[in-house]
């Protein structure tokens, strides 16, 4: 071959590759632009179908054997009071399971196997974590199908997102912090107390913010511990007129929840329920998308404002 | 005469050890959680399969347990489960790793650290609103174009399941993509490759470990997802490996179960328990290989 035309040769050969270059970034392009389109897809389809159902009624309403007429008040209040219950849980003991990990435990194969659990406790299928809370809290501990029992169940599936976020907001502190707080004679703990964890706060509230986010859109656990579909009454009241003032009846009571509430709808028949269906599954949506819009934002913030 | 911070330095040891055990007393919760489901499903479970000879799991041909006479075909309930996960792989694999493959290589970085916060909202949206999706949009659409598919199918359910596995493929396998050294990347450039080239060639093989392990869990989630299946593919259970066909899954006939009145003990108690075993068999098998390929790749990284 002339040299000529083994210049030539490569040149066509590289201009080929410039070319399926080119030609896979719009592919990556346009494929990216399409799988974030669902996202836009799914939620403005939710809206065609059920924004006109919100409104104050809605909200206010009890379900009912009339769609027109029916609402999802005992489902929000339901959604609200078990994340109360899964957050006074899962957050306590999550974080300190990461600060216990990260700062305290020592390197041994007892650590190796807590962490090799938690790792896979974040892959168990949430039904599961159902099937769980229907023979020990709802059985055994005869709690009941009660919210105390639902919300046990999703605070043992949130544990490790609160765990996992934990560690990784302290592992992000350079050492130096700690040094310099156990040479002016800190415990450990007080190197915790006063300067690590004022530090992860941001992270560890990030975790927590997508931990309930994952929290409220569950419905498969809930529906296994035998969360009732058509619920038309609040639970008792927190605050009562005689003392104590306070009362915890309200953990002991069935419930619905929001997620529950659209399965029950989208498994009947009939266009009226749809839209109910499609409504609550709109408030769902904006509940939990603005919760992880938020721990984004809240992420890149607080990875924004250290230095070190 | 005591040193006059010794008081206060006794009681900061005190603090500690308190702490100290309110903290350990964490990282136990954890492990009490996974002692929980394991004993639970172990004991739930047993009576059933003790109950029913190994021989009838392996060789019926439908799953009827509650039935009055029951059929205990296994099988039946695992090709549901088999037929779903395997169409939302068949969506997912091959978007999640295109989309890996452009986010590390080939998108400008302000479109990544844009893209990459939104495809996690991908699994973020609750799956019961995928499965109100799958089941009253997508189904219709597909009746559109293949008039007999029935109301539920596997293939709308997997179809919407794949979508919602994406961000697990194409998340872990950018970090391990991106994770490859520069270095082997300019090692093929300088010989003259070009960027897709190198992508296929060079970091594919060298994030292939991670690359695995982004499968591997995205298998485990498919395998245990449950509201998009309950919702769109059906509650009966059905020996089919046609995707155009309705089938429960084993995950489903635990909810189909669920909805109706169950008495602690019966037989459908524990059915599902049985049912819940396998189920974590199977996702503790690819969760565990998941995590040992991501340990190898972070090793050799």
């Amino acid at each position: 071959m002339l040299p000529e035309r083994m210049i030539e040769h490569q040149k066509g050969r590289a201009l080929r590759r410039k070319a399926i270059d080119r030609w896979f970034g719009r592919l990556g392009f346009v494929l990216t632009v399409g799988t974030l389109g669902v996202l836009a897809v799914l939620l403005l389809n939710l809206a065609a179908n059920g924004l006109f159902r919100i409104d104050w009624h809605f909200l206010t309403s009890f379900p009912s054997r009339r769609a027109a007429e029916a609402g999802v008040l005992s489902a929000w209040v339901g959604t609200a009071l078990l994340m109360l219950v899964t957050a006074s849980l899962a957050i306590p003991l999550g974080v300190a399971a990461g600060i216990y990990l990260e700062e305290y435990a020592p390197k041994n194969k007892w650590t190796d196997f807590v962490e090799i659990n938690i790792a896979n406790l974040a892959g168990v299928p949430s039904i599961l974590y159902g099937l769980m809370a229907l023979s020990l809290f709802v059985y055994q501990f005869r709690f009941g199908q009660s919210i105390l029992a639902g919300g046990m169940a999703l605070a043992c599936l949130v544990l490790p997102i609160v765990i996992v976020s934990t560690r990784e907001a302290l592992r992000t502190i350079p050492a130096m912090i700690r040094e310099a707080a156990f040479a002016l004679g800190s415990t450990r703990w007080q190197a915790v107390w006063h300067h690590l964890l004022p530090y992860s706060t941001g992270g560890i509230a990030t975790g927590v913010i997508l931990s309930m986010s994952r929290a409220i859109g569950e419905s498969s656990p809930l529906i296994t511990i035998g969360a009732l579909t058509f619920i038309a009454f609040l639970p008792p009241p927190a605050i009562v007129d005689h003392a104590p003032f306070v009362s915890f009846e309200w953990i002991f009571s069935p419930f619905t929840a929001l997620p529950i509430q659209m399965f029950n709808w989208v498994s009947r028949p009939g266009e009226e329920f749809q839209a109910n269906a499609a409504a609550a599954g709109l408030l769902l949506m904006v509940i939990t998308l603005g919760m992880n819009g938020a721990a984004i934002l809240l992420r890149r913030h607080a990875q924004r404002n250290i230095k070190w | 005469m005591p040193h006059p911070y010794e008081s206060s330095r006794r009681l900061d040891k005190a603090v500690e050890w308190i702490m100290v055990w309110m903290l350990r007393f964490g990282g136990w919760a954890s492990v009490l959680v996974t002692f929980g489901i394991v004993i639970t499903l172990i004991t739930e479970s047993e009576p059933f399969f003790s109950k029913v000879p190994f021989r009838r799991l392996m060789t019926d041909k439908m799953w009827t347990p509650l039935f009055a006479d029951p059929q205990y075909g296994m099988s039946a309930l695992l090709a549901g489960t088999l037929v779903t996960t395997g169409v939302a792989l068949l969506v997912a694999i091959p978007l999640g790793t295109i989309l890996a493959i452009y986010l590390s290589e080939f998108a400008p970085v302000r479109l990544r650290e844009f893209v990459k916060p939104m495809l996690e909202l991908l699994s973020a949206v609750p799956t019961v609103v995928y499965g109100y999706f799958a089941l009253l949009t997508l189904t219709p659409l597909l009746q559109k174009i293949y008039p007999d598919l029935p109301q539920f199918s596997m293939l709308s359910a997997g179809l919407i399941m794949g979508i919602m596995i994406i961000p697990y493929v194409t998340s872990l396998g950018e970090d391990s993509m991106r994770s490859v050294p520069m270095l082997l990347r300019e090692g093929a450039f300088a010989l003259g490759d070009g960027k897709l080239g190198v992508a296929l060639r060079v970091v594919f093989p060298g994030a292939f470990s991670g690359l695995a392990a982004a499968y591997v869990l995205a298998i485990s989630r498919a395998v245990g997802e449950t509201m998009i299946v309950a919702i769109a593919a059906g509650l009966q259970p059905k020996l089919t490996f046609n995707p155009l066909d309705s089938a429960a899954t084993v995950t489903a006939f635990i909810v189909q179960v669920s909805l109706g009145d169950l008495p602690h003990g019966s037989i459908g108690y524990q059915s599902i328990f049985a049912a819940g075993a396998v189920l974590f068999l199977m996702t503790l098998g690819f969760n565990l290989a998941g995590h040992a390929l991501r340990r190898r790749f972070h090793r050799a990284a």
